[in-house]
């Protein structure tokens, strides 16, 4: 039987590791992740983790290292989040370029300047384009699932490509909470061993990372891009086989008391619970409102976002990062985009908030709804606004 | 990766992380492309000594049967070098096409 324990997140997620049995972690700590790969390392010291763990001096190291293991086959986490997440930003690209299945949980934090070691989603909208699948999750339990669901979904045969487990610094990492705690022998059911096809080994010696001139750059992009998209797939079907096992069940997109809403709120990670109870809250107001989360951010689900919102007249996105001197938040733009050449879709605004650690509360996400319904029903409108900033 | 010519190669038969299976396949690569100026040699000037052979930084100088020697031009990329080493002035650079 799987054990309910009160426990804080971060250290869940290196529970989870170990009941993966990863066989490497190297990482460098970084507020809000510490507590993780700390969690981790005791658990190599104590013996309860046989794994090695390498204390590199930085996370452009730390990326590299499990480059190294990864390639040898072996089972591979770290974690960082922030200015960590950015110094090993260039590695992340090698990562999935050379399809080595690695998987990182990143504790959202904003980036400087001014020095925050709060959350927002800074980090993970700078590392949006590096190829990694990316998963956004909003309590505990969704942290220790999704990292073993993380494991599976990389080192599928057809998948190979490096995760991302996203959740909020602090506002998740930190909280203690009730979480199950699988059972080991039910993980070892879920999550086959790793076998990586094409190892290396002196008596098979390969080539990985080899330059590749502009006659075949190209190609390689497109076998990656294609590769990445395919694995939205084998992402749902990880997803189903883990509801078979576990039984809780996740989707790319997922919909919150959507019945009949002509206005829809859009979050991505742990705000998506407040705004769930300010879902609830309106309803029994008699309001017609529903909340969309947006579970999969890479590969981004067009056809299941397309489908959540379709038959809403407005829909209010909720982006917790600027993109500075852009058009609306990212998240924002990229549903714009997907819904731009549809015949039946909701007017889209965009409210930015919960910047470097601010709290947006239940009476805040109703401010937010009101708010993006008014913009909408003026028309011309800003492409985006800030939320809670003093004027 | 098939070891066939790059040009035949598409986007689908590049394998895992276009991972390079088969050894030493970078001598399919034609720097020899690059060039735009070719070394041309005067053997009657020529002493053998072999510096254009030691100093060429893509070992594409090979010595024939005579002793002299010759560039191989599918990896020559007409840096220049070989004639600026030169002792005997047996090497000039010339226009590629000329």
């Amino acid at each position: 039987m799987a054990k309910r324990v009160g426990m804080e997140v971060s250290l869940a997620i290196g529970e989870a590791a170990k009941l993966a049995d990863v066989d490497v972690v190297a990482a460098y700590p970084i507020t809000p992740q510490t507590h993780i790969v700390e969690h981790i390392a005791e658990l190599v010291a104590n013996g309860e983790l046989n794994a090695s763990y390498i204390p590199v001096e930085s996370e452009h190291s730390a990326m590299s290292a499990c480059l190294g293991s990864a390639a040898v086959g072996a089972r591979t986490f770290t974690a960082s989040c922030g200015q960590g997440l950015e110094l090993m930003h260039e590695v992340l690209y090698v990562a999935s370029g050379m399809q080595l299945p690695i998987v990182m949980a990143v504790a959202n934090r904003a980036l400087s300047a001014p020095l925050s070691v709060w959350g927002d989603h800074s980090d993970v909208m700078a590392v949006r384009d590096t190829g990694w699948i990316q998963i956004f999750t909003e309590n505990g339990q969704e942290v220790f699932d999704t990292v073993l669901c993380a494991f599976r979904i990389a080192e599928d045969q057809g998948v190979l490509l490096p995760v991302m487990v996203h959740l909020d610094g602090f506002h998740l990492s930190h909280m203690i909470e009730p979480i199950l705690i699988e059972e080991q022998a039910d993980v070892d059911k879920f999550l086959p061993p790793f076998k990586y096809p094409l190892a290396l080994d002196p008596k098979k010696p390969v080539t990985m990372g080899a330059f590749a001139p502009p006659v075949i750059f190209s190609e390689a992009k497109k076998a990656q891009e294609v590769n990445l998209q395919a694995s939205k797939d084998v992402i749902i079907k990880a997803w189903a086989e883990f509801a078979r096992v576990f039984g809780r069940k996740y989707s790319p997109v997922e919909s919150y008391r959507t019945e009949g809403a002509k206005t829809l709120l859009m979050t991505m990670g742990s705000f998506s619970e407040t705004a769930m109870e300010t879902i609830d809250k309106m309803r029994a107001e008699g309001k017609d409102v529903g909340l969309v989360r947006l579970r999969l951010w890479r590969p981004f689900p067009t056809e299941e976002l397309r489908l959540a919102v379709k038959d809403a007249e407005t829909l209010i996105v909720f982006d917790r990062a600027l993109s500075l001197g852009g058009q609306a938040g990212p998240v924002c733009s990229e549903v714009r985009s997907a819904l731009y050449n549809q015949d039946k879709k909701p007017r889209v605004t965009n409210i930015i908030g919960g910047l470097g650690g601010r709290d947006v509360t239940v009476a805040g996400f109703e401010e937010i709804i009101n708010r993006g319904v008014k913009l909408a029903q003026k028309g011309s409108q800003p492409e985006f606004e800030m939320f809670g900033v003093r004027e | 990766m098939a070891a066939k010519n790059e040009r035949e190669i598409t986007w689908k038969n590049l394998g895992v992380g276009a991972i390079v299976t088969e050894p030493g396949s970078a001598s399919q690569y034609q720097t020899g492309g690059w060039r735009s100026q070719y070394p041309s040699y005067d053997n009657s000037k020529c002493n053998k000594c072999g510096l254009c052979y030691i100093f060429c930084p893509d070992m594409a100088i090979e010595q024939q049967e005579d002793g002299f020697y010759k560039p191989n031009l599918f990896y020559c990329k007409g840096c220049g070098i070989c004639a600026k080493e030169c002792p005997k002035d047996v090497i000039t650079m010339l226009e590629e096409g000329s």
